[in-house]
C-alpha cells in the first residue's frame, strides 16, 4: 500500500466521520433532506467563492459556500412560513433554482474558469494527494486532509460540548425551550456544522454522495439501537467501514471512489435492513406473522368460551365457521394444545382452566382497553412462542 | 435576434423545433403529474426517483450494449419503481421517517449509478460516450422520435388521468374514505406514481437527473396558488411547464454556453416566484395589502370607541370635545378622522369633533357583529 493509497483512506475515513455526526441528529430530527439541499445549493457559493479566490481549498470559499447552504435553510423556512407550500415543497423549489444559478455560472464564464460541475458534484477522491499542503518547502500532507481534519475537530469539540442540549432539543424541543435552550441557536448552529461538512467534503467525495455518508450510517445505526451514543458510534463506524471498503472496492474495478463506497454503504444498509434483530424486515414480518396467529388464537379462544354446545366446538366446525383455511386452523390448535389451554376429547374442543383463566383476562382486556391489564398477558404470550 | 425572426426559426430550424416541442411537451406532462405529487406531499419523491434512476440507465447499458435512448428510459423507469417502492417499503415496515427513505434512496442510488458510470467508461466499448448527459440533462440531443414518445406517454397519461379522474381526486383528498368506499387504492396509487416515475425518467434525457425534481414541483406549486380546484391547478400546471419549456429553450438558444435544463428551472422558478407573489387569493403582496386595510380598520374602531366611551358620559351625546384629547391615543391620525367624518360618523368643527347619532349607533354595535358596513 501506498503512501498515496493510505492518505486517501485516511481522507474517506475523517470525512466519512465528519458527516456520520451531523448526520445522525439530521435523520433523529427528520431533517435528512435539508443535507441534500444544502448539498445542491452550495454551488453558486462554490462558484462565486471560486471566483475570488481562484483556489478550491480556500477558507474563503468554504466559508461563503457554507453561507450559501444556510441561505438556503433560511429561504426554505421563509417559504415554508408564507403557509403556500409545504415544508417539503419548500425544499424542492429551493435547490434547484440555487443548483441552475451555479450551474449558469459556471457556463458563462465556462472559459475562465478550471471548475467544472461534474467535478463539485461527483468529486474525485483519487486526485486529493496530489494537492499537498506546503508551507517553507515542508511537505505537511495533502490539503484536504488538513480542511476535513480541522472540520472534524470543531465538530467534535461542538458535539461534546452541547451535547446534552443536542440531545434534549432533538427529543423535546418543547422541553428544551422552556429549560431555556434556545431552539433556534441549536438549530443553526447544527446546520452550519452541516454546510461547512458538506462544503469541506464535497472536493473529496463530491456534493451528492455528502448526502449519503451523513444520511446512510445514520439510518443503517437508527435500526439497530435507539440509544444516542451507540447510534453515533454505530454511524461513524458504519462510515469508515464503507470509507474503507469502498477504497479497495474502487480499486479492484478500477471506478470512482465516490460511488463505491456508497455502494458500500447501499449494501450494509440492505443488510442491515434486510436482518437486523428488531426492526429489519425479516424480524418485522417474522414479529407480524407471529401477532396474526396469536389474535388468531384468542379469538378461537373467545368462540370456545361463548360457545357451550358440542356442535359449535366440534374439530370440523372451526374450518367453516371462524373461516381459516386448514393449515392456519392446524397450527393455532397446535399452540392452544401446546399451553393447556385447551382439551380435546372426541373431536370436541373445550377450554381447561388455564385457557378459562386467560379468556377471561383477555376479555377484561377488550373491555376495558386498560394498557395495566395487557401488561402481564404479553408473558402469556411469550409462552405461548416458546 | 428579434422576437419575430426567433418564432420564425421555431418553425423553420429542425434542431429549434424539436428542443421547443420537447421541452414544451415535458413541461406539460410533468406539471399536470406534478400537480399530483405535491398535493400528496410527495413533493421530493420526484428528487428521490430522478436519482434512484441513473444506475438502471448505465444497468441498462451494461445489460445491451447499445445506446438507444428508449432501452435506457426502460431501465430508467425499472430502477426509479424499485427506488419508489423501496422507500414505500422502509416508511411503512421501519421507523425511519420519509425523509431519511428518501435521502438514503436518492444518494445510495446515485452512488451506484456513478459507480456503474465510471466502471463503463474503462470498458473497451467505443459506444458509451455520452451517457453521463443524463446527468445534466442536454435537450439539444433531442430528436423528434424523441418527441414523438413524449407525445406519447403524455397522451396516455391524460388519457388513464381523464379515465380515473375521480379515484385520483378522490385518493388525493381523503385516503381512508376512499378505501371504505370499496376502491383498489393500491392499484390507484401504483397507477399514479408509475406515471410520476414515467414522466419523471422522460425527463431525464432534457433536464437531467439534478433539476428533473423542480421540473415536477415548480409548475404545480405556482399553479396551486391560483387556484384551489384540482381541475384548474392540473390545467394551470400544465400551461406553466409547457411554458417554461418553450421560454427556457428561447433564452438558452439565443445566449451562448447556456444550457437549456437550468435555463428552464429558473424560468419556472420565476413563475413560481410571481405566483408567490402576486396570486390574488393567497399571495404574499394582497396578503399584505390586506393586512394593512384590516389594520386601519381595526384602528378605526378603536377610535370610534374611544369617541364613544367619552360621548358616553355626556347627556348629549354630540357634544364636542377638543381633538387634542385624542392626541395621547394611538390609534388616532388626521386620516382616520377625516374617514369617520366622511361615514358621518363624526362632525368637525373648529378643532373640536363631535359624535353623530349614527356614529354613537355604530360604535355602541361595534363588538356586537352586528353592523358589518365597516367591513
Amino acid at each position: 500500500m501506498s503512501s498515496a493509497q493510505l492518505e486517501i483512506q485516511l481522507i474517506a475515513s475523517l470525512v466519512a466521520i465528519a458527516c456520520a455526526i451531523p448526520g445522525t441528529f439530521l435523520v433523529l430530527r427528520k431533517m435528512a433532506m435539508i443535507s441534500d439541499a444544502i448539498s445542491h445549493s452550495i454551488l453558486p457559493g462554490i462558484v462565486i467563492g471560486f471566483f475570488i479566490t481562484q483556489d478550491l481549498n480556500s477558507p474563503l470559499l468554504i466559508l461563503l459556500a457554507a453561507m450559501t447552504g444556510i441561505i438556503t435553510v433560511i429561504l426554505v423556512e421563509y417559504i415554508q412560513k408564507t403557509g403556500l407550500v409545504k415544508e417539503d415543497t419548500a425544499i424542492g423549489l429551493v435547490f434547484p433554482a440555487l443548483f441552475s444559478i451555479g450551474v449558469i455560472l459556471i457556463a458563462k464564464n465556462a472559459n475562465d474558469v478550471h471548475l467544472d460541475v461534474d467535478a463539485v458534484l461527483l468529486g474525485e477522491l483519487a486526485f486529493a494527494p496530489f494537492d499537498r499542503l506546503v508551507i517553507d518547502g515542508l511537505d505537511l500532507g495533502p490539503k484536504s486532509l488538513w480542511i476535513i481534519g480541522a472540520i472534524l475537530l470543531t465538530t467534535l469539540g461542538l458535539l461534546i460540548a452541547f451535547f446534552k442540549e443536542l440531545k434534549l432539543s432533538t427529543f423535546d424541543m418543547g422541553l428544551a425551550a422552556s429549560l431555556g435552550f434556545p431552539p433556534a441557536v441549536i438549530h443553526y448552529g447544527l446546520m452550519s456544522v452541516s454546510s461547512v461538512t458538506t462544503v469541506g467534503a464535497f472536493d473529496a467525495v463530491g456534493a451528492i454522495l455528502v448526502v449519503a455518508l451523513m444520511i446512510a450510517p445514520a439510518a443503517t445505526a437508527y435500526l439497530l439501537t435507539n440509544d444516542l451514543k451507540r447510534m453515533l458510534g454505530y454511524a461513524i463506524g458504519f462510515g469508515v467501514f464503507s470509507a474503507i471498503s469502498g477504497y479497495w472496492l474502487a480499486h479492484a474495478l478500477d471506478a470512482s471512489i465516490a460511488g463505491s463506497i456508497t455502494t458500500m454503504l447501499g449494501l450494509l444498509f440492505l443488510t442491515v435492513y434486510l436482518f437486523a434483530p428488531n426492526k429489519g424486515i425479516i424480524a418485522v414480518l417474522y414479529r407480524e406473522k407471529q401477532q396474526r396467529t396469536e389474535v388468531s388464537l384468542l379469538t378461537f379462544l373467545l368462540h370456545l368460551k361463548n360457545h357451550n354446545e358440542e356442535t359449535e366446538r366440534h374439530v370440523n366446525h372451526l374450518n367453516e365457521h371462524i373461516n381459516w383455511q386448514k393449515v392456519r386452523s392446524k397450527t393455532v390448535l397446535d399452540l392452544a394444545i401446546k399451553n393447556n389451554m385447551i382439551s380435546i376429547t372426541n373431536n370436541i374442543v373445550s377450554l381447561t382452566e388455564k385457557g378459562n383463566d386467560f379468556t377471561t383476562q383477555a376479555i377484561d382486556y377488550i373491555i376495558t382497553n386498560e394498557d395495566a391489564q395487557i401488561e402481564h398477558m404479553k408473558d402469556d404470550f411469550f409462552l405461548f412462542r416458546g | 435576434m428579434d422576437l419575430a425572426e426567433y418564432i420564425q426559426l421555431v418553425f423553420t430550424d429542425y434542431t429549434l423545433r424539436t428542443i421547443t416541442l420537447g421541452t414544451a411537451i415535458l413541461g406539460a406532462v410533468t406539471g399536470m403529474l406534478g400537480s399530483f405529487a405535491v398535493l400528496r406531499k410527495q413533493s421530493l419523491l420526484g428528487d428521490a426517483i430522478s436519482h434512484a434512476a441513473l444506475p438502471g440507465i448505465a444497468i441498462a447499458f451494461l445489460i445491451t450494449g447499445i445506446k438507444d435512448s428508449n432501452v435506457l428510459l426502460l431501465g430508467a423507469l425499472i430502477s426509479g419503481l424499485v427506488g419508489t417502492f423501496w422507500i414505500r417499503g422502509i416508511m411503512n415496515k421501519t421507523h425511519l421517517k420519509s425523509d431519511t427513505a428518501l435521502g438514503l434512496i436518492l444518494s445510495l442510488f446515485f452512488g451506484f449509478g456513478m459507480l456503474l458510470l465510471t466502471f463503463i467508461q474503462k470498458q473497451p466499448n467505443a459506444n458509451q460516450a455520452g451517457l453521463d448527459k443524463y446527468l445534466f440533462g442536454q435537450a439539444a440531443t433531442l430528436v423528434e422520435s424523441d418527441v414523438w414518445m413524449m407525445t406519447l406517454v403524455t397522451g396516455s397519461c391524460l388519457f388513464v388521468l381523464l379515465l380515473f379522474w375521480k379515484e385520483f381526486k378522490i385518493l388525493l383528498f381523503d385516503a381512508d374514505y376512499t378505501k371504505t368506499l370499496g376502491f383498489n387504492t393500491k392499484f390507484i396509487d401504483v397507477l399514479i406514481t408509475t406515471f410520476i416515475v414515467l414522466a419523471i425518467v422522460l425527463g431525464l434525457q432534457t433536464v437531467g437527473v439534478v433539476l428533473m425534481s423542480a421540473m415536477l414541483l415548480a409548475p404545480a406549486a405556482a399553479a396551486r396558488q391560483w387556484t384551489n380546484s384540482l381541475g384548474y391547478m392540473v390545467i394551470i400546471a400544465s400551461v406553466f411547464g409547457a411554458l417554461s419549456g418553450v421560454v427556457g429553450t428561447a433564452i438558452s438558444a439565443s445566449q451562448n454556453n447556456l444550457s437549456t435544463g437550468p435555463v428552464i428551472v429558473i424560468v419556472a422558478g420565476v413563475f413560481v416566484l410571481i405566483s408567490f407573489v402576486f396570486s390574488p387569493s393567497r399571495g404574499l403582496l394582497f396578503k399584505q395589502i390586506r393586512l394593512l386595510k384590516n389594520r386601519r380598520d381595526l384602528k378605526l374602531h378603536k377610535t370610534l370607541s374611544f369617541m364613544y366611551n367619552i360621548a358616553r358620559t355626556h347627556d348629549d351625546i354630540s357634544h364636542p370635545h377638543a381633538i387634542k384629547i385624542l392626541n395621547n391615543f394611538q390609534g388616532y391620525t388626521t386620516g382616520t378622522l377625516q374617514k369617520l367624518v366622511r361615514k358621518n360618523y363624526v362632525r368637525l368643527e373648529a378643532g373640536q369633533w363631535s359624535l353623530t347619532l349614527e356614529g354613537f349607533k355604530a360604535a355602541s354595535n361595534l363588538y356586537n357583529q352586528q353592523d358589518h358596513k365597516d367591513e
